[in-house]
């Protein structure tokens, strides 16, 4: 843990000047489902990409995809929006 | 010099928004506020204006958009009033939490039940802890130049508030005067841009509005809390800088024959220029009575009230709201907590008068001061809170 600042310490006006600081909160703790890719059904599409609220799927070279457990909290939505099914919410 | 008009104390807001070359305005219409935006609109669409003029669906996202445009360092401007403040309130405390120079006016009215569209000072008194600069004007040419002074003030690296320019609806918002329009150059002149420290900026990210947990929200909370009592110095510095301007000042507050009063009657706005007759009326009946109106209401510039009101034996202390279940008006909880500690101190007595528009006469306050003046005599209070003018209510000590 950070030293907590003084009050003089911190930017006035509830500003965050520090661009990135979130991924140090890890919060692929918070996930009870867990999305996983059956690549052999994925279309590259990344659809799942563009409606991913937490940034959490990384696009590879070749076009796949892979999700980042670091930080997918589990949400299911990229599972709702993949019309090919190649992604399912697993227990 | 600028050019003397006839002017409704809306249209001298508006003007004085012109005047500052304001670059966005949000606009809903609520009576008794309405014909200000209804003034600016007609700026914008005359090309008079290089504004973006947003017609808005609520006054909750009017200060929202605001605060948006605030935010990437635009001079914002919105105008509201009674139920339209109160729709507004969570906003309220977002905008000066997050230290944005926003200058809004507020043409004061009644806030429903029952449903009523005249003045008194429900709207804002009930909002007051909201942490906006709080500025009371008692007439039309106050209302131009305090809105002209509130983004000095407001853009002041060293304050960041926003502020509210108060006024009461109908009393002053709809009543013509001639008014001074300061002249676009030298107010240009007065409110140089400023470069402040946190704007949103594509270069530069940063996040605003950040959510805090228990460890840091109340440091960032303090911090306002410190920046408010650098404002009643940092006003008295923009009066004085606008006097040099445009030769006109108005201070911290205004006083009227107050030199040797025993009753000093303290009320706000307009009901204070009715006031200074009350007092010459009193005067010359033998009772020593003088006014204090308070122009600056938050932060309330603590040393400087007591200092004025320690030597009066009675302070009669006028509000123009209800703070229900509450030991007496606003004003008057205020001004007794300044005495808190002090073993000599004057009697106070509260009068809650001109709820939903009814008028405050010239005998009416002479009234409250011939009251307080038999308490005084007495030396002793008996009811500190009378709802003057209620019929049915009994009021005579």
């Amino acid at each position: 843990m950070t030293e907590l600042k003084k009050w003089y310490e911190i930017p006035i006006g509830c500003v965050n000047t520090e661009p990135g600081s979130s991924l140090r909160n890890i919060t692929g703790g918070w996930r009870t489902f867990t999305p996983v890719v059956d690549k052999s059904k994925c279309t590259k599409c990344h659809l799942c990409w563009v409606f991913c609220p937490d940034g959490a799927i990384e696009l590879e070279e070749d076009g796949s995809i892979k999700i980042n457990y670091t930080y997918c909290k589990g949400c299911g939505i990229c599972a709702n929006e993949c019309y090919p099914k190649a992604i399912t919410m697993k227990r | 010099m600028g050019e003397r008009t006839f002017l409704s104390t809306n249209y001298a807001v508006a003007y004085a928004v012109k005047s500052c070359d304001v670059d966005v305005v949000t606009a809903y219409p609520i009576t008794p506020q309405t014909t200000v935006v209804e003034k600016i609109s007609e700026f914008v669409a005359n090309g008079e204006l290089d504004a973006e003029f947003i017609p808005i669906e609520s006054e909750h996202s009017a200060l929202s958009a605001v605060i948006g445009a605030s935010a990437v360092g635009a001079r914002v401007f919105t105008a509201t009033a009674s139920q339209g403040l109160a729709l507004m309130h969570e906003i309220l405390f977002i905008a000066s939490t997050m230290r944005l120079p926003i200058v809004m006016s507020i043409a004061n009215r009644s806030l429903n039940m029952p449903l009523n569209i005249h003045c008194d000072y429900q709207d804002m008194m009930a909002s007051r802890d909201c942490g906006w600069i709080q500025i009371y004007v008692s007439s039309a040419q106050e209302a131009h130049d305090a809105v002209i002074q509130a983004y000095r003030l407001a853009e002041r690296n060293d304050v960041l508030i926003p502020v509210c320019v108060c006024y009461d609806g109908f009393v002053l918002s709809h009543t013509y005067e001639p008014v001074e329009v300061r002249e676009r150059d030298e107010v240009l002149k007065f409110l140089p841009r400023t470069e402040r420290p946190n704007v949103l900026d594509p270069h530069k990210p940063i996040t605003m509005g950040v959510m805090a947990l228990p460890d840091y929200a109340y440091e960032f909370k303090y911090q306002l809390v410190d920046a408010l009592t650098r404002v009643p110095k940092a006003l008295e510095e923009v009066d004085k800088e606008y006097k040099a301007a445009f030769g006109t000042s108005y201070g911290l507050y205004e006083e009227y024959r107050t030199e040797d009063a025993e009753v000093l009657l303290i009320a706000m706005g307009a009901i204070a220029s009715t006031a200074k007759i009350a007092i010459d009326k009193v005067r010359e009946m033998g009772v020593k009575a003088g006014l204090f109106r308070p122009r600056l209401y938050r932060p309330i510039p603590a040393e400087l009230w007591k200092e004025k009101f320690e030597r009066a034996g009675m302070l009669a202390i006028v509000d123009r709201t209800i703070s229900f279940g509450a030991i007496g008006g606003p004003l008057f909880t205020d001004i007794a907590s300044l005495f808190a500690n002090e073993t000599e101190r004057p009697l106070l007595m509260n009068f809650i008068v001109g709820l939903g528009g009814r008028d405050v006469t010239v005998k009416d306050l002479m009234e409250i001061v011939k009251i307080s003046h038999k308490a005084l005599r007495k030396g002793r209070v008996e009811r500190p809170c009378v709802y003057y003018g209620v019929r049915g209510i009994e009021y005579g000590e």
